[in-house]
């Protein structure tokens, strides 16, 4: 065993460890196992490549590395304790940006390392010359998009910029022209490599990366997001091409085919082609149908809805994004708590693009403490509404919108939707009755079996829950009822 | 407008023989109040209903003379007596029938009243909410199979017992309208086999929602467009005599409710039908008061015929449950006051632009406006049938051909043949790896719980983090400029690594199992 055979297989090592984590993360039994494989490869990987590393560099570089890790760590695990959980899309999309500029970083320094110095270099043999450089414009470029991506996913998320998409003329013209010019500047650079070049390309990938987001609308975010996060294992991976270290291949492949997994789910739960999410434009086109007949809704106040659940053997709650925005999420599990000790089934149904981040209304949930095996996602409770009295849709619009089923000519015709109006009861919790993030009308709320209970959700909600305490069955019933839906009792 | 005093809302006690709802009860009298009316209840309005002048006192409303009131509330149309005692200029609100009462409307249109008849209300969407028709025909539905299961000597529901076998009823009914398919339900639900016609083969769905059986006449039909059912086809009225008259021998209680709107009800069942019934058998003929779905009904009463079929006539089946009938009708009475009075202000402004307040008014200030435009329902199906063929693209674009799909990966894989093909050794090792990493990783993550997406992202941001081995391998070579850019690579990826771990662990402790 020498050094170089022991940063291998440390490399091996972390890369299977790593492997290991993402399998632990697929259920809950293991989730925390996973992230244990995962601290563990990163540590390994870490301490490998510091030794190595430090081995032929200055004490200050060493110290520069200790600093850098310092600050980074703090600041890291200072942001992960603050976080709101209604604000991981936003953390999730700056961390991705991170990622994205320190390839592009990686990249700047691998060009001082060897084709700022011309032909006097000697870190890459001649016959890998071309190819190193067109690895580092590839890793730059993907590097720079996800930078910029990131950041403007972050300030759409953050209500910093409006998240309605940005619809320049001919804009699918521009991104195809930026990538044909990265084409013919990569081959460019292959023959003649030059400064100019570098700092054309990161120019052109920023912009590139800015326009591609910036024209997707809010509700396309959670496309955004995983494809960011593939984005950001790819730009791992060019980064590992580059440097020659097969950890850095693994790692971002693994990511990267991730990402690109959950934005293929997402675009599934849309009924979308990846193509025409990134192609943007869903608020865009105007809707063809269903305008024409609004209906009249009928209005329900907290009292009615109250003694409405009261009354209830299965309610289900489907979450959108409105509760995370009215961070309804704490009152919205007092309620499935109170219900559950009267004896009431609670169950939650979840689309998958609920929310602005994959699995956003779940980790939102977790937070308020609801149980996650109540939490259901659309394909195991979609047959369930049937037989339920009462859905109460929370902040949701077009994920449950019975035109996507029923009218042809809807723009979101064929997504697929929680098919919430088979209940006998529906409430919708509204601001107003403006249409969802599609612009689409939804007949859901002129249905018979409808009523719309306007106002801040979290308020409603706990209107609810008083209304509701107000004819409370007495302690006696309530610890018993409480044993009998085997509920912990909460300290 | 503000300056003018709230206008007076008066109940009035019904005077139609046998008639036991009332146009207003307790609890929609609060709710005219807070339109910004002031109500006033005739002694005794309500006490055929169960509802006493008291109750409707605690409820804010004023006992004394409803007639002089601004908007009247009725429930039948009023009599040549009652018409006088309307003031000028007063609203008159009420189940006025005007296709079948022309002289009626006549008369009222000779005081300078307006006459807004709530049984012309337009059956669209938005005017569900005050479709008196609607909601009294599923109370007189419900009534229906109540008054037959009382005269019917036998159980509704079949048992085993341990006194023999007792066989189920089986209930036909004909008309799956409102009337017919609250039929369908109460007998359903009372345990009974339940079968159903209906002219409207779209009707089909929900007889079968409600736990009914279809009875399809199988003749070609139109689709209805106004929501009602039309007269019907001389083929299909043959075979539809045949089903009825099969029918007839087979089941135990039939109840009719079929009518066309303005002419005499039709002609469903022969007096030969009758009399193949099985003796103990029911029918109630909801339509008596038009004529009668069936031959020797007696409109408001019940009749046994000579082989011992109870043939019931009633007319006032809705009436029969006077209290929720009152409430229902008083229900659609606010609903149709609350579209009339835009500013919640107890002022009354009727706009003739709007169509359902053009078709419920029969009479305006004196001058007859019936009958009023015809409207299309939009619950029509006919208009969705243009739509499907604009999905038939989209669904092309989703789904490329399998040519086209083989072609491309086929591509794909000759691109990839080539690039590696022609690449150093070096290149190929890292190809290698990266291939297999892909697709290790599309694996792994495809078992991935839903619910655990967001974990998984802040996971996978965190060992992406793993960028910073490039910068901890550059890092004190090649000058200061790279050791800065190094330093700052570190610094950032550090912070995802840290963040993103750390966030995860925090989300992973908050999932916790019931």
């Amino acid at each position: 065993m020498n050094s170089t055979t022991a940063a291998h297989a440390a490399d091996i090592v972390a890369a299977l460890l790593f492997i290991f984590s993402l399998a632990g993360l697929s259920q809950h039994r293991t989730s925390r196992a996973g992230v244990a494989y995962g601290m563990a490869g990163m540590a390994l990987a870490l301490v490998a490549t510091v030794v190595a590393a430090s081995q032929d560099v200055s004490a200050t570089a060493v110290l520069l590395i200790v600093v850098a890790t310092v600050i980074g760590g703090a600041v890291g695990l200072w942001r992960a304790r603050k976080v709101e959980m209604t604000q991981m899309p936003e953390l999730i999309a700056v961390l991705h940006s991170l990622v994205g500029l320190a390839a592009v970083l990686v990249g700047w320094n691998s060009y001082y390392e060897v084709e700022a110095h011309g032909a006097a270099q000697t870190a890459v043999t001649q016959d890998l010359l071309g190819i190193h450089h067109a690895e580092v414009f590839i890793g730059i470029f993907i590097g720079a998009v996800t930078f910029t991506g990131s950041i403007v996913a972050f300030l759409k998320l953050s209500g910093r910029i409006k998240s309605r998409p940005l619809t320049l003329p001919a804009k699918n013209a521009l991104n195809l022209g930026a990538l044909t010019a990265f084409v013919g500047l990569t081959i460019w650079f292959t023959v003649a490599p030059s400064l100019g070049l570098m700092i054309a390309v990161t120019a052109l990938a920023l912009t590139l990366g800015w326009h591609l987001v910036v024209s997707i609308g809010g509700g396309d975010m959670p496309v955004v997001v995983s494809m960011l996060n593939s984005y950001s294992g790819w730009a791992a991976a060019a980064a590992g091409f580059l440097l020659n270290n097969n950890l850095l291949i693994v790692t971002g492949a693994l990511v990267g085919s991730s990402g690109a997994y959950l934005s293929y789910i997402m675009c599934k739960a849309m009924n979308r082609s990846f193509i025409s999410v990134i192609a943007g434009g869903f608020g865009v086109e105007a809707p063809s149908g269903g305008e024409t007949e609004q209906g009249e809704h009928r209005e329900t106040t907290a009292e009615e809805t109250a003694e409405l659940l009261e009354n209830a053997t299965s309610v289900i709650i489907t979450p959108g994004y409105g509760m995370a925005v009215a961070q309804a999420q704490h009152p919205v599990a007092e309620l499935t708590q109170a219900l559950r000790r009267r004896g009431v089934q609670v169950r939650f149904g979840v689309h998958p693009v609920a929310g602005r981040l994959p699995g956003h209304m779940n980790v939102l949930l977790a937070e308020a403490r609801v149980p996650y095996d109540v939490v259901l996602e659309m394909d195991e409770i979609n047959d369930d509404f049937g037989g339920t009295t009462v859905v109460l849709v929370i902040g949701a619009n077009d994920t449950v919108n019975p035109a996507a089923e029923e009218d042809p000519s809807s723009p979101i015709a064929g997504m697929p939707v929680l098919r919430v109006w088979e209940a006998e009861n529906v409430i919708v919790f509204k601001r107003s009755m403006s249409s969802g993030y599609a612009g689409v009308q939804n007949p859901l709320f002129f249905r018979e079996n409808s009523r719309m209970l306007f106002g801040d959700a979290k308020e409603s909600v706990e209107r609810i829950l008083r209304s509701l305490s107000a004819t409370d069955p007495g302690s006696a019933a309530s610890s018993e009822g409480r044993e009998a839906a085997g509920q912990p009792t909460p300290v | 407008m503000l300056d003018s005093p709230p206008q007076q809302v008066g109940v009035v006690t019904e005077s139609t023989a046998g008639e036991t709802r009332v146009a207003a009860t307790p609890d929609s009298v609060r709710r005219l109040l807070s339109l910004g009316y002031e109500v006033v209840v005739e002694p005794g309005a309500g006490a055929a209903s169960g509802f006493s002048d008291d109750a409707y006192n605690e409820a804010g409303a004023r006992v004394g003379d409803a007639w002089q009131a601004d908007v009247v509330l009725k429930v039948n149309a009023p009599s040549h007596e009652e018409i006088p005692k309307l003031r000028d200029g007063a609203v008159l609100i009420g189940l006025i029938a005007p296709a079948h009462n022309p002289g009626l409307v006549d008369e009222l249109a000779e005081r300078s009243i307006t006459v807004l008849s709530m049984d012309a209300v337009p059956r669209i969407s938005r005017a569900q909410s005050m479709d008196v028709l609607s909601s009294m025909a599923n109370i007189a539905g419900y009534r229906a199979v109540i008054e037959a299961a009382h005269v019917f000597g036998r159980f509704f529901t079949g048992q085993v017992t341990a006194a023999g076998k007792v066989p189920p009823a089986k209930v036909l009914v004909a008309g799956a309208g409102v009337a017919g398919l609250a039929a369908i339900g109460a007998a359903g639900s009372l345990g009974a086999v339940v079968r159903a016609t209906d002219p409207r083969a779209e009707v089909a769905e929900q007889v079968r929602s409600m736990g009914g059986e279809f009875l399809a006449v199988e003749v070609e039909q139109e689709v209805s467009s106004d929501g009602y059912a039309k007269a019907t086809s001389e083929a299909y009225d043959r075979r539809a005599a045949e089903i009825y008259s099969e029918q007839a021998k087979d089941v135990d209680i039939i109840i009719t409710t079929a009518l066309i709107p303005g002419r005499p009800a039709p002609r469903l069942i022969t007096a030969a039908d009758v009399a193949s019934m099985k003796p103990g058998s029911v029918i109630v003929d909801m339509a008596a008061a038009q004529g009668g779905n069936v031959e020797g009904t007696v409109s408001g009463k019940a009749i046994v015929t000579d082989n011992d079929v109870t043939i019931i006539g009633y007319t006032d089946l809705a009436g029969r449950l006077p209290a929720q009938a009152s409430q229902l009708y008083g229900t659609n009475l606010v609903n149709l006051l609350r579209l009339l009075t835009p500013g919640k202000d107890g002022r009354l402004t009727l706009d003739f632009d709007d169509v359902v307040q053009r078709s419920v008014t029969v009479v305006r200030d004196g001058e007859k406006t019936w009958p009023p435009p015809p409207v299309e329902v939009s619950a029509a199906p006919a208009r969705r049938i243009p739509a499907p063929p604009a999905a038939t693209p989209q669904i092309k674009e989703a789904r490329l051909s399998p040519v086209v799909r083989y072609g491309l990966i086929g591509l794909g894989m000759l691109a990839m043949f080539l690039l590696i093909a022609f690449s150093p050794a070096q290149l190929v090792g890292n190809f290698t790896v990266f291939a297999l990493a892909v697709v290790i990783g599309y694996y792994v993550i495809g078992k991935v719980h839903h619910a655990l997406h967001t974990p998984l992202m802040s996971v996978t941001n965190a060992i992406s983090g793993i960028v910073v081995v490039g910068a901890l391998l550059q890092i004190g070579h090649a000058g200061p400029a790279v050791s800065v850019l190094s330093f700052v690579a570190i610094m950032l990826t550090t912070v995802n690594i840290f963040g993103g771990f750390a966030v995860t662990r925090r989300m992973l402790g908050m999932f916790s199992k019931g």
